[in-house]
């Protein structure tokens, strides 16, 4: 039943209380009944982080249709309502019809970054159960977790019962029968339901599988049971266009970050920037068809009154008839309608479709070149070549943009200071051309430490130190201080460094996690929050060594912490992708060149869906259409002041 | 034409917050209407320049937790024939649960904003853990103070303002299941008053489990005036739910 009576005393108490209160467009008050499972569906952050998640609203409305299963929401509360939730005994709720978390049958988190995981643990000691599957009675929530993050379940292994690999739209359905058969039966053994969820493709349940370790190193991650997976495939929805979700997006009453209308317009991306874990496990390119995207629009403004639809992606200028689908878009609701397309490539072109949606206001466009020298983008495969690059610049100033944000990466594989600075060169070279066209050009630098990922070529790559992530941050600063027009932002390293620890830990990062969350610290993606020494000194109490998890190069025939998860692509082109990052040989997009065997499509009988086969007009990016004739420009001459860091080879 | 010459039509609407939603914010209010009249698909004035935006005019801000029976905004419209039934009626399946929309006039060109013009808020206060005779004493006191001299941060300076002359009426109402009633009538020039503010004039300070501000007031020439009927046009365009 409802808390509200309650949680009505606590909110004045509370700093915005109106991330607890539900209520938005497009929310559901399911009646739940015996037959049906309940899912709480949880964001481990808070609501206005959590509420425009995608896939959660997906899974939120696929369940709610269904007869058999009701679903609401919650999301982790901020410090200080949870410190009168505690306070009041009062434990994690739903926010649509306030319900506590144990009146459900599964509490189900979506996981899209690793400094939430002590969030997580934190939601489920609220919900009211152990924290420890282990401890767990046959009767207590399911806990479940899906999203990027979970390609590495383990540092989460102990504390989540079942995992949920690539797209939810289908596994959803037969998770929930798997349940419903427990349900049914009195939920009187914990261990059948976990059996039945590891049948499930797609579905991983750690507590079947043995681990096993030899000093610090990773031996094994075998099953106990013979009918339980080895190896677990991800889940891959084949044709986009038989999930037109959501069909109603939730409107919030109160301002979450991406207030607007998101229409997702093709999943997965074959660029193949090999830093990038979202485009390598999300393959194969799967194209909404335009005339569905154009419905979805103009259906979806409609309904819900805003007046900004962003068409998403992970590179939205490579939908096919981009152009026709913009135009569409600007024609709905009188031309009052505002579209904004994140994650463009770099390229003239680009600018021209940004020149179309933003006729009025030309303040500031982002572009992410992710390295500054073009060898450095050969490496990580990033290969925007300098004249695209310079005449994706000239053309914004030249239309009016007169502020330009340069996202990058440092701490890449084999970069040295030459690569550092050359983003600075980059930079001044930028705000050069912007001088002829306007009077107070600028160019923001923002710069992340690399953090390598599962399931990418750089996965066997020692992550840099937070001293030496800093030194060249530094060092780029004081190269870039002097220039008028320049302004530089950072990452902190120290988050980097225990973003590393967690990307590539095995199970026993699961009580540095557990540890730091007992001492209180949650929300650690918030600067205000973040504390570096307990996660250093955690690991040091557990006698694992930092150096090994993160700065360490491992080696081809070195047993990974996911090597029991399968993402579709071969280990073996992998590796040979990271030879050919350390050999600085680019590779092509296979969307519109012959397939190169990575694993995404063979192994699971798919194949890519674009409209258009032959590659969008204007750049050579990700295209491996270096133009003839192109002489990569020379290093920048400085003098260097560090040296940088090679990867093992 | 000139924007400026273009036929218009302001139209004040009263509407209700109350609920859940009313741990929104004012600013969190202000995006829901413009939200929600984009979709009654209505002609909504728009202002000019680079990121254009509906033009509404919002009175008197309603702390973020309290409900009210009695909140207004002005609404400009594009074009000279907008009705008031036709403006509610559209608003019934577009407004969120807990705000309703309850009342309407058209405007006379000139008609003073409501953040000038109203001049008076009844409020009622449900306090709990005290009684009514507790509560009655606490309301003997504060009556007959001479002067109430509270401490306010504003712009981030700390003003010293007497509440005394804002406080226009004060008494006990009604017992409720958690507590008792206060109602408070609060001046709001040239700085509202707050019942947050009333509270903690005096010990003990009582603790409000639901605050709503049921009337706004416009004084005019010793009367009290409902906003909807100040500034509004005569004859055929008779002002809707008057109370």
């Amino acid at each position: 039943m409802s808390i509200w009576p309650e949680l009505e005393l606590v909110l004045p108490e509370v700093s915005k209380p109106a991330r607890y209160i539900g209520g938005e467009g497009g929310m559901v008050e399911p009646e739940h009944h015996p037959s049906k499972v309940a899912w709480l569906l949880a964001y481990p952050d808070t609501y206005e982080i959590g509420l425009p998640n995608q896939g959660l609203q997906i899974l939120y409305e696929i369940l709610n249709e269904r007869d058999d299963a009701v679903a609401e929401r919650a999301y982790a509360p901020w410090v200080d309502m949870e410190a009168e939730m505690r306070a009041a005994g009062l434990p994690l709720f739903s926010v649509d019809t306030h319900r506590r978390a144990g009146d459900f049958d599964v509490l189900a988190f979506n996981l899209s970054a690793e400094l939430v995981y002590t969030n997580l643990l934190n939601c489920i000691d609220l919900a009211g159960i152990p924290v420890r599957a282990e401890q767990r009675a046959d009767g207590d929530l399911l806990i479940g977790a899906g999203g990027h993050c979970t390609y590495n379940p383990e540092p989460l292994a102990d504390f989540v019962d079942f995992f949920v690999l690539g797209d939810g739209e289908e596994v959803v359905s037969e998770i929930n029968a798997a349940i419903s058969d427990w349900k049914r039966a009195g939920k009187r053994s914990r261990q059948s339901v976990l059996r039945a969820l590891a049948a499930v493709e797609g579905v991983y349940v750690p507590s079947l599988y043995d681990v096993v370790y030899d000093g610090p190193a990773l031996v094994s991650i075998t099953p106990r049971f013979a009918d339980v997976p080895a190896v677990v495939e991800k889940r891959t929805v084949a044709d986009l266009a038989a999930w037109p979700y959501p069909k109603r997006q939730l409107v919030p009453l109160t301002e979450v970050v991406h207030d607007r209308l998101n229409v997702e317009v093709f999943r997965g991306c074959t660029r193949g920037c090999r830093f990038c874990q979202a485009g390598m496990i999300t393959r194969p390119v799967r194209e909404r068809p335009a005339e569905q995207v154009r419905t979805m629009v103009a259906d979806g403004l409609a309904r819900s009154g805003y007046d900004e639809v962003a068409l998403t992606s992970l590179s939205t200028a490579d939908f096919s008839g981009i152009t026709e689908v913009v135009s569409a878009t600007m024609d709905c609701g009188a031309g009052e309608v505002s579209v904004s397309l994140p994650s463009l490539r770099v390229d003239a072109f680009t600018v021209g479709l940004a020149a179309q949606i933003q006729r009025a206001r030309r303040t500031g466009l982002t572009f992410a070149p992710e390295a500054g020298s073009w060898r450095m983008r050969q490496v990580i495969n990033k290969l925007i070549d300098e004249r695209d690059l310079y005449g994706a610049v000239e053309s914004a100033f030249s239309q009016g943009w007169r502020r330009m944000k340069l996202y990058f990466l440092t701490g890449l594989p084999t970069e040295t200071d030459v690569d550092t600075l050359a983003i600075g060169e980059l930079a001044r070279n930028c705000v050069e051309l912007g001088r002829a066209h306007t009077k107070n050009p600028s160019v923001t630098v923002s710069l992340g430490g690399f953090v390598p990922k599962p399931f990418t070529p750089f996965q066997w790559f020692g992550q840099n130190t937070v001293s030496e992530l800093q030194r060249k941050i530094f060092l780029l600063r004081d190269d870039i201080k002097r220039n008028r027009g320049v302004q530089m932002k950072w990452h902190d390293p120290k988050a980097s460094l225990v973003e590393g620890i967690a990307s590539r830990g095995d199970r026993r990062i699961g009580r540095v996690i557990e540890e730091v969350w007992r001492q209180g610290g949650t929300f650690q993606e918030w600067s205000e929050h973040f504390d570096y020494d307990r996660w250093t000194q955690a690991m040091d109490r557990h006698g694992l060594s930092v150096d090994w998890y993160v700065h360490r190069h491992r080696t081809e025939d070195e047993v990974l912490p996911w090597d029991h998860i399968s993402a579709g692509l071969h280990k073996d082109f992998l590796w040979q992708d990271w030879r050919d990052a350390l050999n600085e040989v680019g590779l092509e997009d296979c969307r519109w060149t012959p397939c190169y065997d990575c694993g995404a499509c063979t192994g699971y009988s798919i194949e890519h869906i674009v409209a258009s086969a032959v590659p969008p007009a204007g750049g050579s990016q990700g295209t491996g259409q270096v133009p003839t004739g192109y002489q990569p420009p020379r290093a920048v001459e400085v003098q260097l002041s560090g040296v940088g860091e090679r990867a093992s080879s | 034409m000139n924007p400026n010459q273009a036929p218009r039509t302001r139209i004040r609407l009263r509407y209700s917050k109350a609920g859940r939603i009313r741990f929104t914010s004012h600013r969190d209010v202000a995006r829901i209407w413009e939200r929600s009249l984009r979709r009654t698909g209505l002609p909504v004035a728009q202002t000019e320049g680079f990121s254009p935006r509906a033009k509404l005019h919002f009175g008197l801000a309603l702390a973020t937790g309290y409900e009210s029976e009695a909140e207004y905004l002005d609404v400009d419209f594009k074009c000279a024939d907008v009705a008031v039934p036709d403006v509610l009626d559209a608003l019934v399946s577009v407004l969120p649960d807990g705000i309703a929309a309850t009342g309407g006039s058209v405007l006379l060109p000139g008609a003073m904003s409501l953040q000038q013009a109203v001049t008076i808020c009844d409020w009622d206060i449900e306090l709990i853990d005290v009684t009514a005779d507790d509560l009655a004493e606490w309301v003997d006191r504060v009556r007959g103070a001479a002067t109430i001299v509270i401490t306010r941060e504003r712009k981030g300076q700390q003003i010293t303002d007497d509440l005394a002359p804002q406080i226009r009426a004060l008494e006990v109402g009604e017992s409720t299941s958690r507590g008792v009633r206060l109602l408070a009538t609060l001046g709001t020039q040239p700085r509202a008053a707050r019942p947050s503010e009333l509270l903690t004039v005096f010990e003990p300070q009582y603790r409000p489990v639901l605050i709503q501000r049921t009337r706004q007031w416009i004084e005019q020439d010793g009367a009290r005036l409902e906003p909807l009927m100040v500034g509004a046009a005569p004859a055929q365009h008779t002002p809707v739910g008057v109370q």
